[in-house]
């Protein structure tokens, strides 16, 4: 069997290098196994993380019907259809979409005139939508029958009894706020108040009830006082019991009749399903915690066995460390090459770990501290590594087999698992020789430094025990150490090195050169630099103005302003910025009066830090007349196409729990999955424009008194005074408007 | 004696065992218990717990009256994974659909015969466990035509694929664990 032989030859010759090897370079060694393992983990960056988002499945509006309650019809195989995907759903749900918008803007509005107009017409849309009904030849139907009629509220939640509906249609609406009461509404003096109420003052991930009443995230809502586009969002959310597709279709044409929406590009052709996945029930949960308690004592019973070395723990850590970065860069490595996990991974883990095992990396310390003492830390690793060579390829092959054979069941989830542990075992022999070997020799330098140490002062006076200790330790060693303490067999050169402990000799390096120091320096001259640069206060403009202004340099002197293209040629005096109040004296001031305080409009907008609304500003306005403010365009794009995906995952399952309806429910022992899911309508469009008439008669008495008109800081208070006065009171009414 | 001392945590082992076994069942819908679960449950328990007590006592005593003493790999680390290779054959057969039960079957008896031969290569524990799994089916194909259980789907075959290569691999494990215990 020469054949062999040769073999064994030449695997213990590659071993015994590759271990002299890992002996010299430890600290490079380490930092290469670390960027691979980094480098393979990246991949693991695109998955979702596991568990328990919704699913989703999307069918054609066109001709749907739910499908029927029977799981074992399932004619032939119509797509991907789920195995969720059975019965009616929940609830359909149907948002009507609104945006709203005063136009043409007023420049004398107050910043609360955005959102008050537009929300008063909540009401009236409510109304139209209740009182729909489809005429035909069947009869009158109205929305009662169709929709979701939902009882009590849970008993716990007493404090939003008047705000979400009950005991009739689940119709919600920002109108809900105000008990669907146009009088409260118009009675109400602070109507961010009102709404903010009832959010909680942490961080909270589920659905807030701001979030449901108004069926958008917050910041798509624009119901705030910074609310540059003056467009305001909200939904109208109804939830039905069945799906009438002819009351739907009317409902949506007479909304799209009343309020039109020209250019709204919103797509109407597919439901979208979205089941919950069940939550963790007991009956899964104590299989998977028993998994692990077995993989955790099985780790404590390998790593008991460690000995003689001089960190214990350091060893089992790095073990463990070993077979679970090799199982992340295996599925790091599938993910690369187009292999999507379908299995659970939290489940398979541990079944993971216990195919890979932590036998190699006891077989090789085990023959590391068995090699002889007297030898140098490179020749044992290289002697250890190189006597185990032969049994651990035979092993690896072994399972590599057994592993293969397991992959041609041809069983997909197993396939799965196979090509895991394949690609797992793989890679934990690639970091077993690498970073493993390393950290042992780290060790085994400690645990001879270690041994050097005590051994040096002892040496002066030559204790005759020394031998008896030594020889106790290393009984096990065939080649037994000579009787005389003092023949130590270490080189001149390293022996001056091994002085100092290596952590010693680290921090006398650091402080010798002052390195911690001179970094600190460093770093903060450099984030001085990159504060300067990038100027986020608006401090570099703001000096500037402040200097041009008492130069008599005049409009030379401005720097020139970053404004949206086209809007502002700096120094044009017929160009009426939207700031002066609508005064027809004010149009003839003088040219200093203008440009300072254009000057002192730029450096404001700058330090709001809010600039690209300042392209609605001038426009329509060239003929220089007061009255005629913007006119905003609402405008629908693509970030409105399914706008309750925005939501959080939380939102839907958290509305129906409040009713005491259950999206994702498992029950213990049951013999019968419930599969519930509810199915989301595409939202129909509403458009409405306000006129500036109506958002006047809205407001509120108490709101001119406390707010300031929007955007004109303190334009208002200017009067031709001194420089100083006004620069100091623009920069006042700024701070007074971002009180809010 | 230790006799005694074995027995109790051999016991225990079973019980436990038998609850995980039971409730990965339970998700794959396989039996149906009468009402009252968790009496079912429990008596389900009690047998299986039994059983094992009995095959984990089994095992020393023949290796001692074979006269071999069993030297493979008898160390707590190994009866641990086999523990651990153990539940993820159940828990594969639980979760995992299979083409047809001939596939089904063929891949527990592999895995079983895999697991024998990593974990314990002796003729004896062979012999043992193919008896056990033959003992067991038995008794439980009785109680089914008895009607103490109930099969919800008239899934015999697959049942009756299923149940030998778990009491198969069931008896090797728990022999394992006994005979480190009597170590």
């Amino acid at each position: 069997m020469t054949l062999t032989e040769k073999l064994r030859e030449r695997i213990s010759r590659a071993f015994y290098n590759h271990g002299l090897l890992c002996a010299s370079y430890p600290i490079p060694i380490i930092l290469f196994t670390g960027l691979c393992i980094l480098a393979c983990c990246y991949p693991l960056l695109k998955l979702p993380l596991p568990g328990t988002g919704p699913v989703e499945y999307s069918t054609p509006v066109k001709d749907y019907s739910p499908p029927s309650p029977d799981a074992g019809l399932q004619q032939g195989d119509l797509g991907e259809r789920p195995d969720w995907y059975v019965g009616a759903p929940v609830a359909y749900i149907q948002q009507i979409f609104v945006k709203a918008t005063v136009s043409p803007w007023q420049k004398n509005f107050l910043a609360v005139d955005v959102f008050r107009s537009p929300l008063s017409r909540v009401f009236q849309l409510v109304e139209e939508i209740r009182n729909h009904a489809l005429r035909d030849s069947s009869g009158v139907k109205s929305l009662e029958e169709v929709c979701l009629q939902v009882t009590d509220l849970l008993p716990g939640l007493k404090k939003l009894r008047n705000l979400l509906p009950e005991h009739g249609c689940l119709l919600l609406s920002p109108g809900n706020f105000w008990q669907n009461d146009r009088e409260r509404f118009n009675a109400d003096p602070d109507i961010i108040k009102t709404i903010h109420q009832h959010e909680p003052k942490t961080l909270q991930t589920s659905a807030t009830l701001k979030d449901l009443l108004f069926g958008l995230p917050g910041k798509y809502s624009g119901v705030n006082l910074y609310n540059r586009k003056r467009v305001v969002s909200y939904t109208v959310t109804l939830g039905l019991q069945r799906y009438d597709s002819r009351f739907l279709s009317s409902l949506r044409s007479r909304l799209k009749l009343l309020h039109p929406s020209p250019n709204c590009t919103l797509r109407e052709e597919n439901i979208v399903h979205v089941h919950f996945k069940e939550e963790i029930g007991i009956a899964e949960l104590i299989p998977l915690v028993t998994t692990y308690i077995i993989l955790f004592a099985y780790i404590y019973f390998s790593t008991r066995k460690i000995d003689m070395v001089k960190s214990k723990w350091g060893l089992a850590l790095a073990a463990v460390v070993t077979v679970l970065s090799s199982l992340l860069m295996s599925v790091g490595l599938c993910t690369l090459f187009g292999l999507t996990p379908t299995l659970n991974g939290g489940e398979i883990f541990p079944y993971l770990v216990v195919v890979i095992g932590l036998e190699n990396v006891l077989v090789l310390t085990k023959s590391v501290v068995s090699t002889p003492v007297d030898l140098e830390v490179k020749l044992r690793i290289a002697q250890g590594l190189s006597n185990e060579s032969w049994s651990i390829m035979k092993n690896m092959a072994t399972e590599l087999g057994i592993i293969l054979i397991g992959y041609f069941t041809l069983v997909p989830a197993i396939q799965e698992f196979c090509l895991f542990a394949v690609v797992g075992l793989v890679s934990d022999f690639f970091l077993q020789m690498f970073f493993f070997t390393t950290v042992l020799s780290i060790d085994i330098r400690r645990m001879e430094l270690a041994d050097l140490n005590k051994r040096l002062p002892a040496e002066a006076c030559m204790p005759p025990a020394k031998p008896v200790s030594r020889s106790q330790r290393y009984e096990r060693q065939p080649a037994m150490r000579p009787a005389t303490p003092h023949t130590i067999t270490l080189q001149p050169s390293s022996f001056r090195n091994l002085r100092l402990p290596k952590r010693l000799r680290v921090i006398y390096f650091f402080a010798r050169t002052r390195l911690a120091q001179r970094l600190i320096m460093a770093g903060t001259v450099i984030w001085i630099g990159i504060l300067v640069y990038t100027d986020p206060a608006g401090l570099r403009t703001y000096l500037t103005s402040q200097v041009t202004e008492q130069s008599p340099l005049g409009e030379a002197g401005l720097p020139p302003m970053p404004v949206p293209g086209g809007v502002l040629p700096a120094g044009d005096p017929k160009i009426d910025l939207s700031v002066f109040p609508s005064d027809p004296i004010q149009l003839s001031e003088n040219q200093t009066q203008q440009r300072e305080q254009k000057s002192g409009l730029e450096s404001l907008s700058r330090l709001e830090t809010n600039q690209h609304t300042w392209a609605h500003g001038p426009e329509g306005k060239g003929n220089g007349q007061m009255e005629l403010g913007t006119e905003a365009e609402v405008t629908w794009g693509a970030e409105d196409e399914e706008i309750w995906r925005k939501l959080s995952f939380r939102h839907w399952p958290s509305l129906f729990s409040y009713y005491n309806i259950t999206l994702a429910k498992r029950q213990l022992f049951s013999s019968s999955h419930s599969f519930r899911y509810i199915s989301i309508l595409p939202a129909i469009p509403v458009t409405l424009y306000l006129n500036p008439q109506e958002a006047l008669e809205v407001r509120h008495p108490q709101e001119a008194n406390r707010y300031h008109p929007f955007l004109s800081s303190s334009s208002g208070k200017l009067d031709a005074g001194a420089q100083p006065d006004r620069a100091s009171s623009k920069l006042q009414g700024h701070q007074d408007v971002t009180l809010y | 004696q230790h006799l005694v001392q074995r027995s109790v945590v051999l016991f225990v082992v079973g019980a436990f065992m038998a609850l995980v076994l039971n409730l990965l069942q339970i998700q794959r819908n396989v039996t149906l218990f009468p009402d009252e679960v968790i009496s079912t449950l429990f008596s389900s328990a009690c047998s299986l717990t039994s059983l094992a007590a009995v095959v984990g006592l089994l095992y020393p005593c023949i290796d001692s009256h074979l006269g071999e003493p069993h030297k493979f790999k008898r160390e707590w680390a190994s009866v641990m994974r086999c523990i651990a290779v153990f539940v993820g054959i159940n828990h594969a057969s639980a979760k995992l659909d299979f083409a047809n039960n001939v596939q089904l079957s063929l891949t527990l008896a592999a895995l079983s015969l895999g697991l024998w031969w990593t974990f314990d290569r002796s003729r004896s524990g062979l012999g043992l466990g193919i008896t056990i799994a033959f003992v067991a089916t038995l008794i439980t194909q009785f109680l089914v035509y008895n009607g103490v259980y109930q099969y919800t789907s008239p899934d015999f075959l697959y049942i009756r694929s299923w149940l030998p290569c778990i009491f198969f691999s069931g008896g090797v494990t728990v022999g394992n664990i006994g005979r480190q215990l009597a170590m």
